[in-house]
């Protein structure tokens, strides 16, 4: 065990992935030489050469389809979208072509897309956003959030071990701020099994990605005026842990949906739906979702704090919450 | 500036020279009936009904189809689109399962999932186009992506109308090849309409295989009427780029014969296109060479008419013997199981 940022962690388990298979390869923008934007390919090209570290044209297009092709052909790719508002440009290779193929004609498409998503540094409209909502109402591709750098790490080896399309979104402003205990051996972390990040009574939040921690300080408000929070993390929204959603449902009997995406539309939508459909007896509030407002991204650091849910806006709707 | 157009085969010599001898010969216009045949036989089962959506057919395609496919070495790959029946039929795609396909049975290539011509074979080396043309294309560039890293002599072969080459999937496919000097083969179906929109409309330069020049490798223009030549310069581009010369972009011109698809009656096409194109039909065009060329008798023709008759019949018996998928698996196969891996294919 060492203590490691959640970039070091994604950048560690790829090493690892690269080391076991050489299946296994890495394309993207100044991924190579560069070591990528955020840096979580650094030293790849040099340990792995430039034939499995490829530094691609500016063409997100032809990364997802060069992707899928090298897949088809029994490759395991590792495509990095530099952000992952840039996955727009793919939509219809993840879409069309590799979300769909394994339905239709029954041929695996094994690929991971990374993708640093997230704001909350002025990124603006463009380098900021989370789109994993988009992605999570096409069947046949599998999205993951990590919040944590254990988390990342055994997440990113289970992306890479899957048969099919994996989204992989990992929160830039988790890259350097995060830290955490982590594992030096390579290890997988299942899909669909959600982690209690913080243990409560009361209220329970359900909640991915950077608002992991949004949650965790806003319940720690809250336990200073005696309300018990506990904070479950999905880890995966495709496949989602229904299980332990509707458990801790069931216990806390209170709930809040977080999410940094967008509110309408929002994958928020589909776990308070399904909480409403499933678990309405063992309610005592009505399910609360709490959200960015359905916007762009604003650039100006004044609106940005208004776009991103803060650590304020939770904790007060966690008040009225226990207060019903 | 001006590509290279591709000459026609004159003699049996030549062919020779080309790799192919007679036998090879007879398989390509086999083949070629066999294409036509599909789908005509297909358009008469849509007219009674038995066939569910629309129907697709690649008339006047036949030469180029079947001369590409006929130049690919056995493992070597392909994404052919919905006028590339022939590279099915050249492939080994069973007619029969080609039917069940058309007719949404469990036996076809889709199993129900998907409809017409959108099927493929990975054991054939055919995978399946979607109908956002095209974006298997750079798809296929991928394939070629991991024969180039795995330092194969393999060669994939990417197709793409000449409709769907104005999308960017095709741009940043042959870009992306051209850089990195990929072993793919782009065979643009210049069929001169893109469903109403004649080429004038869909791009400005004389040739669409002048593109190449842009991309940093060759193009040429061939008659996609003309199998032989097809077949030669495909097995030129498929050779070359096995070597290491990187990609070739070869645009086929053609007539699509037919409308878009059977509820098109192509009203817009001038019908002394129609006639002029007729003259060049490419089976009849194949068939006069042989005779010419290869003395073709007539017991042969015969004999390999009825053959494609014959096989034709069992083809459909069969198809219509098998089941429409079963509605509780509707959702089977949305997503792939890990043991799915552990194939030859994929270790």
């Amino acid at each position: 065990m060492a203590e490691k940022t959640y970039l070091q962690a994604i950048s560690d388990s790829l090493r690892l992935e690269m080391r076991r298979d050489q299946r296994v390869f890495v394309l993207g923008e100044d991924v190579g030489v560069y070591g990528g934007a955020f840096k979580v390919t650094q030293g790849f090209q040099e340990e792995f050469g430039a034939s499995r570290v490829l530094d691609m044209p500016l063409s997100e297009t032809a990364i997802v389809a060069g992707a899928t092709g090298a897949a088809l052909m029994g490759m395991r790719p590792v495509a990095e979208m530099q952000f992952a508002d840039f996955v727009s440009c793919a939509w219809d290779q993840l879409v069309t072509v590799a979300a769909k193929q394994h339905y239709r004609a029954g041929t695996p498409i094994p690929i991971v897309l990374r993708l640093p998503s997230g704001g909350g540094f002025s990124g603006g409209p463009f380098h900021s956003q989370n789109p994993e909502s988009s992605f999570a109402h096409i069947p046949g591709l599998k999205v993951v959030c990590p919040a944590t750098p254990e988390d990342a790490k055994g997440l990113l080896a289970t992306a890479v071990e899957d048969p099919n399309p994996v989204l992989f979104f990992e929160h830039k402003h988790l890259y350097r701020r995060i830290r955490g205990e982590v594992p030096d051996e390579r290890y997988t972390t299942p899909f669909g099994k959600a982690r209690t990040h913080r243990p409560g009574e009361d209220v329970t939040v359900i909640t991915w990605g950077a608002m992991v921690y949004v949650a965790d300080d806003a319940a720690a408000k809250l336990a200073e005026e005696d309300v018990s929070v506990e904070v479950l993390d999905l880890r995966t929204l495709i496949p989602w842990d229904r299980d332990a959603v509707l458990e801790s449902v069931a216990r806390c009997s209170k709930v809040l949906v977080l999410h940094e995406d967008t509110k309408t539309g929002g994958f928020g939508g589909e776990i308070a739906a399904t909480i409403a459909e499933e678990a309405f007896e063992q309610l005592d509030a009505p399910v609360r979702r709490l959200a960015a407002p359905d916007s762009p991204v604003p650039f100006a650091p004044s609106l940005e704090k208004a776009f991103i849910p803060q650590v304020d806006d939770v904790a007060a709707a966690l008040r009225e919450l226990a207060a019903y | 500036m001006a590509v290279r157009e591709a000459e026609p085969v004159e003699t049996l010599q030549q062919v020779k020279e080309a790799g192919l001898d007679r036998e090879d010969l007879l398989g390509i216009y086999r083949n070629m009936l066999i294409t036509r045949a599909v789908e005509e036989r297909g358009h008469i089962l849509y007219k009674q009904g038995k066939i569910p959506g629309s129907f697709y057919t690649g008339r006047g395609n036949e030469a180029s189809a079947v001369g590409v496919a006929t130049a690919m070495g056995p493992n070597d790959v392909g994404t052919p689109l919905q006028r590339d029946m022939g590279v099915h039929i050249t492939r080994g795609i069973e007619p029969w399962r080609i039917f069940a396909q058309y007719m949404g049975r469990a036996d076809g290539p889709t199993r129900g999932r998907d409809g017409n011509v959108h099927m493929g074979d990975s054991r054939l080396g055919l995978y399946t186009m979607v109908s956002h043309l095209p974006a298997m294309l750079p798809v296929g560039v991928g394939m070629a992506l991991a024969f180039k890293i795995r330092d194969e002599r393999r060669v994939a072969v990417a197709w793409c109308g000449e409709g769907a080459s104005a999308r960017g999937d095709a741009h940043e496919g042959m870009n992306l090849a051209g850089v990195r000097r990929l072993p793919v083969v782009f065979v643009i179906d210049n069929n001169q309409w893109a469903y109403s929109t004649p080429a004038h409309l869909e791009y400005a330069v004389d040739h669409l295989a002048d593109r190449a020049a842009a991309y940093g490798f060759d193009g040429v223009v061939v008659d996609g009427t003309d199998v032989l030549a097809v077949y030669r310069e495909a097995k030129q581009a498929i050779e070359k780029a096995r070597e290491g010369g990187g990609p070739t972009l070869i645009e086929s011109v053609t007539l699509r014969m037919e409308g878009h698809a059977v509820h098109d009656d192509a009203f817009y096409v001038p019908k002394e296109l129609f006639e002029e194109w007729a003259r060049r039909d490419p089976i009849e065009r194949f068939r006069t060479w042989l005779r010419d060329n290869a003395e073709l008798t007539d017991d042969e023709e015969d004999e390999i008419t009825a053959g494609v008759k014959r096989l034709l019949n069992e083809a459909i018996e069969r198809a219509e013997d098998s089941p429409l998928p079963d509605p509780s698996t509707v959702t089977d196969g949305v997503f792939a199981a890990p043991d799915e891996l552990e194939t030859p294919h994929h270790r």
